[in-house]
């Protein structure tokens, strides 16, 4: 589903170092993948290289047998507007719009159904989430845990191939981190929906299916190797 | 679509800064064509569109020094050629032939002494078919004591300006004596004053009967000294010059060659008021600029999830520029409306003088233009923020 292969990455402000070193790695569909380790130990670099935003690297990338490295931006934006989904430590919603709408918006940048199908699809995520309830509301009248659960249904909308997670409970009690673990964990084992997240909660890293575990820019451990 | 909602207060003064801009673009633009329509219209009064004549002729060298060690130097001089328009029936039947000329009328011109008793006046008197010379010029509209109609009964009639019969204290009906630079003199009827913009010329200009001013130069009744020609576009007059210059082998000269000064003005005026209300345009632009600029840096996390979430540079430039072109259409329209208050206000204003009401008119190419300019400079100011928002690097903006 994704490989990574030697991916390095210098860092050259303020002066050059090297944060990846020679990283490889594959994860599988329907995996659910933490990334783990102190901070500093480049998880979050090694992240938003995989997610295709930073494409300052060293080292060669698949996505889905593809290779990404060397793309143009707007094939790479393309490429995730359709196969990743993305949740953040922040939500990121848009607050003036509603809920609904916020998860609507990658559909309609990726045009592939109706506006009509994309708001039954919208609605079909947000019950997903237990939020119907709340479609309508602007997304900055939800709870820290209801925004979060809305940004994970607007990384579902366009059916992605991974979703990718930067530290998605960092910003929530440990109620809240539990909806959204079990949601994370429903969805990689129920619909097959691979899950990368980075994440300093040990206890989250724990349950998942896989932890790979990093310092200084280097792959430490791969523990709880999931079938293949 | 659109994902970004601004501030409505910013975004109204924004729209704000281009309605004036817009505004006063249309509406200064709008004056300076009634200022040059009233001012071309003054000077047809008394100017043709274009005028044939015969230009003098200077005389040459009798020999030329070429070849020669002793060239012959003759100081140039005036060639003593009558300045008649040989056979000018033909000509003006030829000029009256071409595309757009609209008329063609023949003027004997005649230097005068206006006397009467004693007092004697210099002047000028046009020897003019009055019918076709009065639709020409509008020598009706100037015309405040007796009529046009008068002078065409009444062969040797003059019609004079204001200023020669309050000098010579004459009345419609009174006769004058006026002696040629030919030394013959007649007795001429007044038949009505005339009174223009320029009392210049209200106190040396006479109009006669052709046929009056053939006889004060002694010459027959095919004299002309001048042939007048109106077109459809006196814009564009200049062309037409040349082209009849080269028809009918005698001098044509249009009416900016004439009036070199005044087209001048014109042209300094319109440079003037293009700087002053493009500089005005161009701070409502920056207006916009800055809003946007605001915005962006606002919601710059917004922008970088929307480039997370697969939005390519030009979708986010869209988002933007759209966003410009929504400010700048509601300026836009609020500009011209309030163009078309101030123009309409503005023509119903009485001046007084000679000008009446204010040379004001709505003219549709000009709003066209404003409203042209009012886009491209929305857009420009729109695209330049868009274009820094789709540069926004999101791993930079998540890191933080």
């Amino acid at each position: 589903m994704l490989e990574a292969e030697n991916i390095g990455k210098y860092f050259y402000d303020p002066v050059k170092f090297r944060v990846l070193n020679d990283i490889s790695f594959k994860v599988y569909r329907g995996e659910f993948v933490t990334l783990v380790g102190k901070s500093g130990s480049g998880k979050s670099t090694l992240l938003y290289i995989l997610s295709t935003m930073d494409t300052d690297y060293e080292g060669k990338l698949h996505i889905h047998g593809e290779e990404t490295t060397g793309q143009r931006q707007n094939n790479l934006a393309a490429l995730r507007n359709e196969k990743i989904g993305f949740v953040f430590q922040f939500h990121y919603l848009l607050p003036e719009f509603s809920c609904l709408k916020n998860v609507m918006i990658p559909a309609l940048r990726l045009g592939k159904y109706s506006r009509q199908e994309i708001e039954d699809r919208a609605y079909q995520k947000l019950t997903l989430l237990g939020l119907q309830d709340q479609a309508l509301k602007p997304a900055s009248k939800l709870s820290g845990g209801q925004q979060q659960r809305v940004a994970i249904a607007r990384a579902l909308i366009n059916d992605p191939l991974i979703i990718m997670g930067d530290e998605p409970t960092g910003n929530l009690d440990s109620k809240n981190s539990q909806i959204v673990f079990d949601t994370f964990k429903q969805l990689a084992h129920e619909y097959n929906q691979t899950i990368i997240a980075v994440t300093h909660d040990n206890d989250f890293a724990e349950r998942s299916d896989r932890t790979i575990e990093m310092q200084d820019g280097a792959i430490i451990s791969t523990a709880k190797e999931f079938g293949k | 679509m659109t994902y970004i909602v601004t501030k409505k207060k910013l975004t109204l003064v924004a729209a704000l800064g281009v309605t004036i801009g817009i505004a006063i673009y249309i509406f200064m633009n709008s004056m300076m064509v009634g200022f040059d329509k009233k001012s071309t219209e003054l000077v047809f009064r008394s100017t043709a569109h274009i005028r044939v004549y015969k230009d003098e002729v200077m005389s040459l060298p009798l020999l030329p020094e070429k070849g020669s060690n002793l060239p012959v130097i003759i100081n140039p001089s005036v060639v003593p050629e009558s300045d008649k328009i040989v056979d000018p029936e033909k000509i003006i039947s030829l000029l009256r032939q071409q595309p757009d000329v609209t008329m063609v009328t023949p003027q004997v011109t005649v230097s005068v002494f206006y006397n009467n008793g004693k007092s004697q006046i210099t002047g000028t008197s046009y020897g003019v078919r009055i019918a076709e010379a009065d639709k020409m010029f509008n020598i009706g509209t100037t015309v405040v004591e007796g009529s046009i109609q008068d002078l065409k009964n009444t062969p040797n009639g003059i019609l004079l300006g204001v200023g020669i019969a309050a000098k010579m204290s004459v009345r419609p009906g009174d006769n004058i004596t006026i002696t040629s630079s030919r030394n013959v003199t007649k007795v001429m009827k007044v038949v009505g004053l005339f009174q223009s913009n320029n009392s210049q010329i209200d106190k040396t200009k006479s109009y006669i009967n052709i046929s009056a001013a053939q006889q004060l130069l002694q010459e027959g009744a095919g004299y002309v000294s001048d042939i007048n020609v109106s077109v459809t576009n006196p814009d564009n007059a200049a062309n037409y010059s040349a082209k009849f210059s080269d028809l009918t082998g005698y001098k044509a000269e249009d009416w900016k060659a004439a009036n070199a000064t005044l087209v001048a003005a014109s042209n300094m005026r319109r440079i003037m008021i293009t700087v002053i209300a493009l500089s005005i345009l161009l701070v409502a632009g920056f207006g916009i600029y800055n809003i946007l600029n605001m915005t962006i840096t606002q919601k710059i996390n917004d922008i970088a999830i929307l480039k997370a979430m697969g939005f390519r540079g030009r979708d986010v430039v869209r988002i933007f520029v759209q966003q410009a072109m929504i400010i700048g259409m509601i300026g836009i329209l609020i500009g011209v409306l309030l163009a078309v208050l101030l123009v309409f206000q503005l023509s119903r204003t009485y001046v007084g003088g000679d000008i009446g009401y204010f040379p004001i008119r709505f003219e549709w190419p000009v709003f066209f233009r404003g409203l042209i300019f009012g886009l491209i400079v929305t857009l420009g100011a729109g695209y330049i923020p868009a274009k820094k928002a789709a540069n926004v690097d999101p791993v930079s903006i998540f890191r933080r």
